[in-house]
């Protein structure tokens, strides 16, 4: 009969206490994981998705916005550039290939991006991997009417090969203004966990010329996408653009600019993390709580444990090791919730971004936050075995007389 | 050499009035191994007390008590809780079984504090005492009877030198009161153990060839006040 027997037991004969209170520490743990993971993981995963390429070109405005609509198709773009400036972009030497966007239409909430083909035969959106649609199906014909679907878009949509559509004006899904013009899917993406899986390819042309859309800028585009020959090209194209010009914006290098959102928001993150640590030291506390009010019901008990011969550190102990079981139970039951948390999540973040969270990827906080908690249980539980240490063991072994 | 001996052993307590009342005031006791002596005593005489000194649960204010060969109040808290582990077997009237531990596993408590969990021991004990077919039942599956018994197999768990009895037929019927009994002293006679029992039950006191009166061998015999 070793000291854990009698720490087994105790948790059984206390096991509604011991649920609930491991069930707060799986909360905490949960919570604590969740917070860091997807917050070190979305920060990862943003600052590199760059769509396979290296800038954006686009009118007049902040860096950040430009990156977040040409890229994450997230927020409004904000003017159109001429088409001369693609020409003009494409045609310079330090540009490898350049990719121009357009963008101004949804289909219930998705939003459709007109493009190039090149898009899809040029770039690669992580290294030596390029867009591939899943059979049955093609890239679209830059003259008709085709799409080619994301495979998130294409999931949440119900859009398959040869199905149908017709457009809504606007990047904010309005019922009443849909387009005349009817596009057939001839083409499903293979899932890239990029942005682009939740967006509907069509032809460049196709966006510029939707019914309803004014002639007077059917050449426009929303952006372009630019890939480098080499890093040297970034900072005179940035001269070029940004420090020379007045009408164009050129945010480069695309990784540094959502690093630079992520700065901006990291007041959030560091409320979050506080959040997380006070629901840890809430949930210590609860495992303090739990035991320590049950120390009245628990004192005849340690008297004639002592009075067999148990020494005071062997009780002490024992509340302490209990205190550790029930934080250790709480941290098991804790990786249960963090998966939860991040899977749901994911799917936020997924839905409205495209990028991928992965519940399953590695982080010290997985290890630091449960050994954490234990640790703090078990500095808890020190309050409950100093009261078990200095139980009276013969004014609680039977009514003196 | 005597098992057990007391010389010049006081205790007093302090009541919530301040008042310090002596309560163990025995100048001289001596037990031989494998002895079995009844304690007889009014209820407020200091019986428990004076067990509890014995067992070390309880520090002296004076005098000394030698068991086994080893001055227990010169002891250590820990040498004490040793003492208690290795060496004594009690047994209370209101058997003190913990209730959530089966019988073999309360019987396995009485000793792994001393010589370690030895299950075969524990099984025949329980056997012993007529618990052969009881062994994973909890003490609230068990009778008044049978609790004492394993309370008793708990007590010798340990193959003590001496076993302590407090009131140990108090809370039974007079058919199990005199079973018990006879089981106990049967009990301490094969494992080799003295034991020293307190009882104010006549009954009790008739079954022992030796019988102290407390009253008599205690100076302090002025009943203690109930917050004693």
């Amino acid at each position: 009969m070793s000291i854990w027997h009698i720490v087994l037991k105790s948790l059984r004969q206390h096991a509604l206490s011991t649920a609930v209170t491991s069930i707060s520490i799986a909360l905490a743990g949960g919570l604590l994981m969740a917070v860091w993971s997807v917050k070190e993981q979305a920060q990862a995963t943003f600052t590199q998705v760059d769509a396979g390429f290296d800038a954006v070109l686009g009118a007049r405005s902040s860096k950040l916005q430009l990156v977040l609509n040409a890229v994450f198709h997230l927020e409004a773009s904000p003017a159109n550039i001429a088409w001369a400036d693609v020409l003009d972009i494409q045609k310079h030497p330090g540009v490898e290939l350049a990719v121009p966007i357009a963008m101004g239409d949804n289909y219930r909430s998705y939003r459709i991006v007109g493009t190039t083909i090149e898009m899809f035969t040029k770039s690669e959106y992580a290294p030596d991997r390029r867009f591939a649609v899943e059979s049955p199906g093609r890239l679209f014909d830059p003259n008709l009417r085709e799409a080619v679907v994301g495979s998130f878009a294409a999931r949440k949509l119900g859009l398959t090969y040869g199905s149908k559509f017709r457009p809504y004006h606007g990047l904010n899904f309005n019922e009443d203004e849909q387009h005349e013009d009817e596009y057939v899917v001839v083409g499903v993406l293979e899932p890239s966990n990029t942005p682009a899986d939740k967006v509907i390819w069509i032809p460049l042309a196709g966006v510029q010329n939707m019914s309803g859309h004014s002639a007077e800028t059917a050449t426009d585009v929303s952006a372009v996408l630019v890939k480098l020959r080499s890093v040297m090209a970034g900072p005179s194209l940035e001269q070029l653009y940004n420090k020379r010009g007045n009408r164009l914006t050129f945010a480069w290098p695309m990784g540094a600019t959502m690093a630079e959102l992520f700065n901006k928001i990291s007041w959030f993150d560091r409320v979050l993390a506080l959040v997380a640590v006070l629901v840890a030291v809430v949930a210590s506390g609860s495992v303090l709580a739990s035991i320590y009010n049950s120390m009245n019901e628990r004192r005849r008990q340690i008297a004639i444990l002592r009075a067999l011969g148990a020494r005071r550190s062997t009780i002490a102990w024992t509340v302490v090791l209990e205190a550790i079981a029930i934080a250790a139970i709480g941290s098991l039951l804790s990786y249960v919730l963090y998966g939860v948390i991040l899977t749901s999540a994911g799917a936020i973040i997924r839905a409205q971004t495209g990028v991928v969270l992965d519940p399953l990827a590695w982080h010290p906080v997985l290890v630091f936050a449960p050994l954490g908690l234990i640790a703090l249980s078990a500095l808890a539980g020190l309050v409950p075995a100093w009261k078990a240490y200095r139980t009276d063991v013969a004014a609680n072994l039977v009514p003196m007389d | 050499m005597p098992l057990l001996e007391i010389s010049g052993l006081r205790k007093s307590f302090v009541s919530p009035d301040g008042a310090k009342h002596t309560v163990i005031d025995v100048p001289e006791l001596s037990l031989a191994e494998k002895a079995q002596v009844a304690l007889s005593g009014e209820s407020g005489l200091g019986k428990t007390t004076f067990l509890n000194l014995i067992a070390g649960i309880l520090k002296p204010d004076a005098g000394t008590i030698r068991l086994a060969g080893q001055e227990v109040s010169s002891l250590g808290e820990s040498a004490r809780d040793r003492l208690r582990a290795t060496t004594l077997g009690y047994i209370f009237q209101t058997f003190n079984l913990l209730p959530a531990f089966t019988c073999l596993e309360n019987v396995l408590l009485g000793m792994s504090f001393g010589p370690g969990a030895d299950r075969t021991h524990a099984e025949a004990l329980l056997k012993r005492v007529g618990l052969g077919d009881r062994l994973r039942h909890y003490p609230r599956q068990l009778s008044t009877g049978q609790q004492q018994r394993v309370a008793v197999a708990r007590a010798l768990a340990n193959r003590p030198k001496l076993v302590l009895a407090d009131e140990p037929t108090g809370n039974l019927d007079h058919a199990n009161s005199r079973a018990a009994l006879k089981l106990i002293r049967e009990a301490c006679a094969e494992n080799g153990a003295a034991l020293l029992l307190v009882s104010h039950d006549r009954e009790v006191l008739g079954q022992f060839e030796t019988v102290l009166d407390l009253a008599t061998i205690n100076r302090a015999t002025k009943p203690m006040e109930a917050t004693v």
